[in-house]
């Protein structure tokens, strides 16, 4: 994804909605993610230019909220539960596990940008606590054992595309 | 209309805040976040609270309206009690660092701490760790020493209308920063020091050049000459608590100066007097032959900042004088060496190094003289003060007094007048009305005077009107340019509200008053100057015959002269992230 590919996909969004008012920043960063999966400072900078807004204060405002995210998603996207009831069935472990698995940085993403890690309040599957979400899918009952199963499948499949690609 | 505080009934006028009536009335409220300068409290240190009679809550008065009959009580138990908590937190996740802090003596969050009386180690809070900035020439931000106070998103947000830094993250994590957190060098900062001038703590500073000036003082292979800004005297005069009455002249700082060890003390002034000769001759040439109209002052190096960063498009508009400080910086480094008998070098091998000071209210003159060179050191009219603490100087008390040097001794009133907004406009008005061939204007020119942000008028000189404008501070650029561009042919830009006299680098805890004060000054100066014109400078019209030939010619061009750079690019950071593509860790371990 080049800077420029995003650029221009904001430029899309602008055209799409022209109130360009500054009240329309938090809706605009939403959208933004929404469709890039995250606000790239490309992005950002564009929209203050739009908006007639400071760059220092769209970043202001973006950094303000919880709910946006600087860098980019990986391939695979897990949602870890760390709500109480999986809480109380060890789902720490299971983010410490990943945390060392998949060596995550502090934006959530792993060494190799291939994983992002969410951690979630409360995914609503308490019944089959511990449980994660890897790429839209509930997983239950969790263990480290069948969370090792499921990423080692990931890697033989991520492994043969490589292998067919070089082919 | 009367309101009623600590017992005292006090007139007020409608529209006053609490604040402002107990202020005039001689009763100091702790405040933070409120500026003077600036139209909105954001109300969020609420330091300033007081009681209110019928009220059960204590309310902020910045933001409270003085109302008919209204009782207020500013030192009550209570209100002191929640004050000293406030102030108590701020310096729990402070770095207190202060034995080796910069703005030591000078820190409104040490007056405030004793103010309130605050009790050591209240909170035991965990201490920020976040990086310094210090990549620009002018400004270093320590967002450790932030209390978040806000007044510097204030200043360049509302007052100076450029937005380089805002509020960033929240929670313990929150500081002020420039977008992405990057540093001010990439932020379309313009270094104009507004944010540093209000800053009440260590947060935000000038890049010191004392201990440098220190150091190269005392280097016997380093010949150190000092050029003092006009706005400089005014201000120290203003300042002065001793020997009032005896005003501070250029003499007394250039006695000081030499005190100290600098080997001879110029006036900017005489730099001046020669930009109008240039800009006045540029603006001539401009009008007759349809140059670019309008053109804009040089003088400012922030309004320069501006144009470069944010404007490139404005450009062709620049007058291509260097700033007076550029100016003598030049021309002291090509004839000063010959004139003083030695060979300029690096210090060795018989000849001497040769450092120019500049004197400056100004903080971008800092960026300036690295941007542009012939300026080694510029000190700020605060960092001035730090200068004589180390050499043990009372300037207050100081009264000796000691000629400027030649070849730039002389100043004419005209070039007084460069301290205060309006002034290069009406410095440049009397010397281009004679090159026209029409009389110059011998009194004041009220129309370029006093502190509106924007005055235009028109001068007619022998059959031609010149349309004229004064934009006092970058604020005022938005909603000004567009009416500067149609049809103007000379405009004066000034980056700090007030001109020079209200410039970054002046003193801490000034407000508008005082910047009128300077201001008055630097009128009364002109007005006792015997000379009033540049062109009628002595020493100016000496230069010309010796060395520089005529106004805008060839040696001029080379030494006082620059060019601009579009720097726009400095201030999109598109693209700036790293490379974002996964790759498989599998597939590589493979590999
Ligand atoms: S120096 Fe001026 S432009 Fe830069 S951050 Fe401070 S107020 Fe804003
Ligand atoms: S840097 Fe200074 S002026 Fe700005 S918020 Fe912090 S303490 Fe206040
Ligand atoms: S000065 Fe009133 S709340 Fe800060």
């Amino acid at each position: 994804m080049s800077p420029v590919h995003e650029a221009s996909r904001v430029e899309a969004l602008l055209a799409e909605r022209p109130d360009h008012s500054r009240d329309q920043l938090i809706p605009m960063l939403q959208e933004i993610q929404v469709r890039e999966g995250y606000l790239s400072q490309a992005a950002m900078t564009e929209l203050a230019v739009a908006l007639d807004t400071p760059v220092a204060s769209v970043y202001g405002v973006a950094t303000f909220y919880n709910q946006f995210r600087f860098a980019p998603l990986g391939t695979h996207v897990i949602e870890l539960c760390r709500g109480t009831a999986c809480h109380v069935k060890q789902s720490l472990a299971l983010q410490q596990h990943l945390q060392r698995r998949l060596k995550l940085r502090p934006d959530g993403n792993s060494a190799d940008k291939r994983f992002t890690v969410l951690k979630v309040a409360c995914l609503g599957a308490c019944s089959i606590a511990p449980v994660i979400k890897l790429d839209g899918e509930f997983y239950g009952h969790l263990t480290i054992e069948k969370l090792d199963s499921l990423l080692d499948a990931l890697d033989r499949d991520c492994y043969a595309a490589e292998e067919a690609g070089v082919a | 209309m009367n309101i009623t505080i600590n017992g005292k009934e006090i007139a007020f006028e409608h529209g006053d805040t609490v604040l402002q009536v107990a202020k005039r009335a001689g009763i100091r409220i702790p405040h933070l976040c409120s500026l003077d300068w600036a139209p909105s409290p954001s109300a969020s240190c609420r330091l300033c609270v007081v009681e209110v009679e019928g009220s059960p809550r204590l309310q902020t008065s910045c933001t409270l309206q003085a109302a008919e009959g209204m009782k207020v009580q500013t030192h009550t138990p209570r209100v002191m009690k929640a004050r000293r908590n406030i102030v108590e937190l701020l310096v729990a996740n402070h770095p207190q660092d202060c034995l080796a802090c910069d703005r030591q003596g000078a820190c409104e969050l040490a007056e405030l701490t004793r103010e309130v009386g605050v009790r050591p180690r209240q909170y035991a809070g965990m201490k920020k760790d976040q990086h310094l900035d210090i990549s620009s020439p002018a400004i270093y931000r320590d967002p450790n020493k932030c209390v978040l106070c806000g007044r510097c998103v204030t200043m360049c947000h509302q007052i100076q209308g450029v937005g380089a830094i805002d509020f960033t993250d929240r929670g313990f994590r929150t500081q002020v920063a420039p977008g992405f957190s990057a540093g001010l060098n990439v932020s379309g900062c313009t270094y104009c020091g507004q944010c540093v001038r209000v800053c009440p703590t260590g947060a935000l500073m000038e890049r010191s050049h004392v201990s440098a000036v220190v150091a190269a003082l005392s280097d016997p292979n380093t010949v150190v000459v000092a050029q003092v800004a006009p706005a400089v005297p005014a201000t120290l005069d203003q300042e002065r608590t001793k020997h009032e009455g005896v005003p501070v002249m250029l003499e007394h700082l250039a006695a000081a100066l030499k005190r100290v060890g600098f080997t001879a003390v110029f006036d900017t002034g005489f730099t001046a007097d020669l930009t109008i000769m240039e800009e006045a001759n540029e603006l001539v040439e401009r009008v007759k032959t349809g140059g670019v109209l309008p053109m804009f002052t040089s003088c400012s190096p922030a309004w320069i900042q501006y144009v470069e960063l944010h404007r490139p498009d404005l450009i062709p508009h620049l007058s291509t004088c260097k700033s007076p400080q550029q100016m003598a910086g030049a021309l002291i480094h090509e004839i000063y060496p010959k004139f003083a008998g030695f060979v300029a070098g690096d210090g060795t091998r018989g000849t001497k190094r040769l450092v120019v000071v500049s004197l400056m209210p100004c903080t971008a003159k800092k960026f300036e003289a690295e941007d542009v060179g012939d300026v080694e050191y510029v000190l700020t009219t605060r960092e001035l003060g730090a200068l004589w603490e180390r050499f043990g100087i009372d300037f207050d008390s100081f009264t000796d007094r000691a000629p400027l040097d030649p070849p730039f001794a002389e100043a004419t009133g005209a070039a007084r007048l460069f301290g205060g907004t309006g002034g290069v406009m009406e410095a440049a008005v009397r010397t281009a009305a004679t090159l026209l061939g029409g009389a110059a204007p011998a009194g004041p020119l009220p129309e370029a005077r006093g502190l509106d942000g924007f005055k235009c008028f028109n001068v007619d000189v022998n059959g031609i009107t010149l349309n004229l404008g004064v934009i006092n501070g970058l604020g005022r650029l938005p909603s000004t340019l567009p009416a500067a561009l149609s049809g103007m042919h000379f405009v004066e830009v000034m980056s700090c509200p007030g001109g020079c006299s209200g410039g970054g680098g002046q003193p801490y805890n000034s407000d508008m008053t005082d910047v009128k004060k300077r201001i008055k000054r630097i009128y009364e100066a002109d007005k006792k100057a015997e000379v009033k014109y540049s062109h009628e400078n002595k020493s100016v019209a000496e230069l010309y015959e010796e060395f520089l030939g005529r106004p805008l010619g060839e040696v001029s061009h080379h030494l006082l002269h620059r060019s601009y750079t579009d720097k726009s690019a400095l201030t999109a950071l598109h693209g700036a992230e790293a490379d974002t593509g996964a790759v498989c860790a599998a597939a590589e371990a493979a590999a």
